[in-house]
């Protein structure tokens, strides 16, 4: 064997068993979506790197399980998904190829934030597909309020803490300040929202019913017919009737949904249509979780108050 | 048993409802008295208070018995959560179960531990006329003009902490078949993804693809005519995937050991046909990966596969069969706009492979490829075209062209009809202009989506 053969069979060789030491000081936490990134960073601070998989403007129902996800999966220490089914369809298959005992499911770096969270839609009763795309195990948009916020935040709070039991203070000192300054917020938020309490409106899709119950939104009807699929001609008829009947003046829709039908609906109904963001990141404005707060409330309010100025 | 706890604990709410009725009728009239009404008044509102609050918690835990109740029957479909983690209130250290307003230990059920089960249906019609390839979707001579093609049955599931199990049964017109049943170790150390079990080799992009998540009603003409048809490579064996770590994209080596028996040309004959037990075949794959933007990727493969073809090699001693070796490239370009992909996207896809066929008459070097595009023009529509060209395997010379433009509406994510107008010129015979039809669904667990 030449020396030159013999070098590229060492360098080979090398290549195969080198593993890239991600064991640097800092917890290196992959999100599924921008809302668990940014609550994440606010309790994990400076001792930990994180980043979210899906974007904040897409739909977290339809991320695309890129090769490229498996690499940053690999060098995860932590993997926090939302849970209840809403990343069935991509995090399962990245989560098999990631080649990462720590983020398995069922391993002690896997979290699913749902767990500590309320709920709410939790199918009753005989449940088909029938119903459109729905989620057995509740609706999974549970981010959209607050309290649960705080919730998630204990959750990963915890589980840093379990990871990094040096850590432990600081995450739990993270997770107190960032609790204080939800509820402060929170405070404000519902203040602000109060005058507004039962004021109806119609969502695309059904990612609001947290954010609707928390700050006294009335949904009356969704622009798809059910979950997932997309609106027909005679729902949208009904839909408007069902609008003009009880006189409501809003659609929400999340910012990865295709406006011609709520522009339809908005200008057969008199309604404003607006592109309320379910998530951090939804658009450029929102860049952490309190910023999503502040966006929605204040874009609601003044929808509301020019529909009931006109 | 469930249903039992739910009946009592309604028992007890109404007896609660009737007992706090009962409470509150002689406290109204006794609020007659004028002195006592003050006091009488705040005593009723304590007990409206005491038994908003037993309402509450009775709802709480009416709601979960019925969330358990609900998802009893559902858990089936529930795919997503396997069965180790949910089923657990939570994991230490967290205090989630403590507060009533928290549902979170509300996913427990029974079945947690049964396989993600679905099934999916495929049913397959044709018209035109082919004289050359009577059946339209593989090499036999019955003309099927219907068919339901093939029922994929799917069971899924953890194995325990260091694997995951998949089995992909077929049943078909004829009989049933393991079309897939492998064991893929998780978290072995060096990051080695490995498979033990059936399973369709990674030569190619298409080979290693179920039925349902083609583009197309059929496979690609080069790969009815090199890489041996619908099953293809698919065999019992070993397989070992590595990431090669780099810094600019993701680089996949995996390599493949398989009994050798697998497939069928266009004449019947198996592409790998084994005769003694040392006729092993080989996979050998490299994948390369990067994004371009957010929106946009490419793929590209190198593959190679070597296997023994079940022709006699000539030696009366030691009898044996002849080679066949098949090199391969893919490229993959997928195109979807983050915030609408939902509704537009576009993959175009090449695989070019050449075929060295060991006959008794001599070495046959045959190639093939094809090109296709399909274009999601709404959110359930989808239009395609294909490019189709190949040699013949047993004969070189005999050179193949075809063309389909596809169109694909989808209900909803769970099922799919298809049509498709396909030509085909054969060197050895006339032309066909075939229109394929295609109705594909599926029920039960929410598999992943194809990428």
């Amino acid at each position: 064997m030449t020396i030159t053969k013999r070098v590229a069979g060492v360098m080979a060789a090398a290549m195969l068993t080198w593993i890239p030491t991600s064991a640097q000081s800092k917890l290196n936490v992959i999100t599924a979506t921008e809302d668990l990134a940014s609550i994440a960073r606010e309790v994990g601070g400076d001792r930990i790197t994180v980043e979210s998989l899906a974007k904040g403007y897409q739909d977290p129902h339809f991320v695309e399980a890129k090769p490229s996800f498996i690499l940053k999966l690999q060098k995860a220490d932590v993997l926090i998904a939302v849970g209840r089914d809403l990343e069935i369809g991509w995090l399962p298959p990245l989560i098999q190829q990631s080649r990462n005992a720590k983020v398995q499911v069922g391993a002690k770096g896997y979290l699913d934030a749902s767990l500590g969270a309320s709920i709410l839609e939790i199918p009753s009763g005989n449940i088909t597909r029938a119903m459109g795309d729905v989620h057995p195990l509740g609706n999974p948009h549970y981010w959209m309020d607050p309290e649960n916020g705080k919730r998630i935040a204990k959750e990963i709070a915890d589980k840093l803490s379990e990871l990094r039991p040096a850590d432990s203070a600081f995450f739990q000192q993270q997770l107190a300040s960032f609790t204080t300054r939800l509820d402060a917020a929170e405070k404000r938020w519902l203040a602000q929202m109060a005058p507004y309490k039962g004021t109806k409106v119609v969502t695309y899709h059904r990612s609001f019913p947290n954010f609707a119950e928390r700050f006294g939104l009335d949904i009356i009807g969704y622009i798809e017919p059910r979950p997932g699929i997309p609106p027909t001609p005679q729902h949208t008829l009904d839909l408007i009737n069902e609008m003009k009947r009880q006189n409501v003046k809003l659609v929400l829709v999340e910012p990865y949904f295709d406006m011609k039908t709520p522009l339809a609906i908005g200008r057969d109904t008199g309604a404003q249509v607006l592109v309320l963001p379910p998530s951090v990141g939804g658009v450029k404005e929102v860049t952490d979780y309190f910023k999503l707060f502040d966006y929605d409330i204040n874009l609601l309010i003044d929808a509301i108050k020019k529909s009931r100025a006109t | 048993m469930v249903t039992r706890e739910l009946a009592r604990l309604c028992m007890r709410l109404c007896v609660w409802i009737a007992s706090a009725g009962l409470l509150m009728c002689p406290s109204t009239a006794l609020a007659q008295a004028p002195d006592s009404a003050q006091a009488l008044r705040a005593e009723i509102d304590q007990l409206k208070r005491d038994f908003e609050a037993i309402k509450q918690q009775y709802g709480d835990r009416l709601s979960a018995l019925e969330a358990k109740l609900g998802a009893a029957p559902g858990s089936a479909a529930a795919a997503a959560p396997p069965p180790s983690a949910p089923a657990l209130p939570a994991p230490a250290g967290t205090e989630s179960g403590t507060s009533p307003q928290v549902l979170g230990a509300s996913i427990a059920n029974a079945k947690v531990f049964n396989p993600d089960m679905a099934v999916i249906g495929d049913f397959l019609g044709a018209a035109g006329t082919n004289h050359v390839q009577p059946d339209p979707f593989g090499p036999g001579t019955h003309p099927n003009a219907l068919q339901l093609h093939e029922s994929e049955a799917a069971f899924q599931a953890v194995v325990d902490p260091y694997a995951r199990a998949d089995f992909f049964m077929s049943f078909g017109e004829e009989g049933v078949g393991v079309e897939e049943g492998f064991i893929t170790f998780t978290s072995l150390p060096g990051g080695l993804l490995t498979r033990v079990g059936k399973m369709r080799a990674a030569f190619g992009k298409v080979n290693s693809l179920h039925n349902h998540v083609l583009p197309w009603t059929d496979r690609p003409l080069v790969i009815g005519h090199l890489v041996g048809g619908e099953d293809g490579i698919n065999d019992a064996g070993v397989s070992v995937a590595r990431l090669i770590p780099n810094p600019w994209i993701f680089l996949e080596a995996m390599g493949q050991v398989f009994r050798g028996d697998s497939g069928v040309d266009p004449n019947g004959h198996p592409l790998f046909q084994t005769t003694r037990r040392r006729e092993l075949s080989y996979v050998g794959h490299l994948r390369g990966y990067r994004d371009i933007t957010e929106n946009a990727n490419i793929d590209l493969g190198l593959s190679y596969s070597r296997g023994h073809n079940g022709l006699s090699d000539g030696n009366l001693a030691d009898p044996g069969s002849l080679v066949t070796q098949l090199y391969g490239i893919d490229a993959t370009y997928r195109w979807k706009p983050l915030q609408r992909s939902i509704y537009t996207s576009f993959v175009g896809r090449a695989e070019w492979i050449w075929s060295r066929r060991d006959q008794p008459t001599g070495l046959q070097s045959g190639s093939g490829m094809y090109l296709s595009g399909d274009y999601q023009f709404a959110r359930r529509w989808f239009a395609g075209a294909r490019y189709d060209r190949s040699d013949r395997p047993d004969d070189a010379s005999a050179l193949d062209t075809g063309g389909s433009f596809v169109i694909t509406y989808w209900p909803s994510e769970f099922s799919q009809v298809r049509t498709q107008y396909r030509r085909t010129n054969y060197a050895l015979g006339p032309s066909a202009n075939e229109l394929l039809f295609q109705v594909q669904f599926s029920i039960g667990a929410h598999g992943a989506h194809p990428f």
